[in-house]
């Protein structure tokens, strides 16, 4: 199971070298936890540490400005946090890459996820985002490519949702 | 007091090749665009909040050029986080020159944080900039032109300037992708 975990963050890692993706920004969240990892040991990729997930849509279009790819890993609880930001790419046609790991879906114990894991597809949409999403790790891969290529190929904005099915629902003890 | 206008456009005057220029929506940009239109310009005119996480991308990005950002001290107060990001994703390209006129200047005036108890050189240091200081008068340009083409950065810079509206000076367009594709034409990537 531990390995079947680690390898669908090892095929979005595979997409960032493929694709020269070499900045990746994040709010972090344990299901993004083991590609963060692997990131920081790529010498040729920066990782920045944001106070905010909309700051990541910022440095995206000013590394991308400036000749880099990025990519901005985020909870669900993030992308409220991006919405006015998002016309920056928006209005500018630079491309820009999220991926977005789900709570407040899949046996979410924690009802405050659930407003935001609600609203998260509809508040993307709302931006222009293209949303795509992955319920099984066999498709991550083949899905971050996917929005990658079209993000980057196209001049626009795209998100993967990562399904809280392959991130597993915690279920909190109390005490 | 510094009065914002001419005091962006001395700065802008004999720039070297190697420096690009953002600025923050509102006057920012205005001030920017009254020095001349210049392709190594670039200006937001929404997305508040977001020149600083723009210009440390571009920083970044782009090692061996100057990065100079100007904003104002709303635009800042957005994003105070951003400036503890900068300062711990040392960019030794940036200086960052908060036009704080203590004021939204463009929406009537209402007074910000930096009106009341709020200082942005000291939340700048807390943050871990230690290049940070503030100026308040035009005698200061020769030390910020040397922030800006010779200190290691990343640099935060407030400048206590006039809450006066200005006319406004309007970018060679307002469509995005064309400011920012011009912008990106006078860059290797």
């Amino acid at each position: 199971m531990e390995g079947a975990i680690k390898d669908w963050r090892n095929d979005i890692y595979k997409v960032f070298k493929e694709l020269d993706i070499t900045m990746v920004s994040h709010v972090p969240d344990a299901g993004h936890t083991p590609l963060i990892n692997l990131c920081e040991k790529d010498n040729e990729i920066d990782v920045v540490t944001l106070t905010t997930e909309q700051d990541g849509v910022g440095l995206s279009c000013g590394a991308f400005a400036g000749g880099r790819k990025s990519a901005l890993l985020m909870q669900s609880s993030g992308v409220g946090n991006c919405i006015n930001a998002l016309a920056l790419p928006n209005i500018c046609r630079i491309p820009f890459l999220t991926l977005v790991s789900m709570r407040g879906e899949w046996g979410e114990f924690v009802p405050w996820q659930v407003p935001m894991g609600l609203g998260t597809p509809k508040v993307l949409e709302a931006m222009d985002v293209k949303v795509f999403r992955a319920d099984y790790k066999e498709e991550v891969g083949s899905t971050v490519d996917a929005a990658a290529r079209f993000a980057f190929n196209t001049n626009r904005s795209a998100a993967v949702l990562l399904s809280q099915k392959m991130i597993g629902a915690k279920q909190f003890k109390n005490g | 007091m510094i009065e914002r206008r001419p005091f962006v456009q001395k700065i802008l005057k004999n720039r070297q090749t190697n420096l690009r220029v953002v600025s923050g929506l509102g006057t920012s940009t205005w001030d920017l665009m009254s020095g001349g239109d210049d392709k190594a310009n670039f200006g937001f005119i929404g997305a508040m909040g977001q020149a600083i996480p723009f210009a440390l991308g571009l920083a970044m990005a782009q090692p061996d050029l100057r990065i100079l950002l100007f904003t104002g001290d709303g635009d800042t107060l957005m994003s105070l986080g951003s400036i503890a990001t900068v300062a711990n994703h040392p960019v030794a390209n940036l200086t960052i020159v908060v036009m704080d006129n203590e004021s939204y200047v463009e929406t009537g005036s209402q007074p910000t944080a930096t009106a009341g108890k709020t200082d942005l050189e000291i939340v700048a240091k807390g943050s871990g900039i230690s290049n940070s200081y503030t100026i308040k008068n035009e005698k200061d340009y020769d030390r910020l032109i040397k922030t800006i083409y010779e200190e290691e950065g990343p640099s935060l810079v407030v400048a206590k300037c006039q809450a006066k509206a200005t006319p406004l000076i309007f970018p060679h367009s307002f469509d995005g992708s064309v400011s920012i594709n011009r912008f990106m034409s006078t860059l290797k990537s």
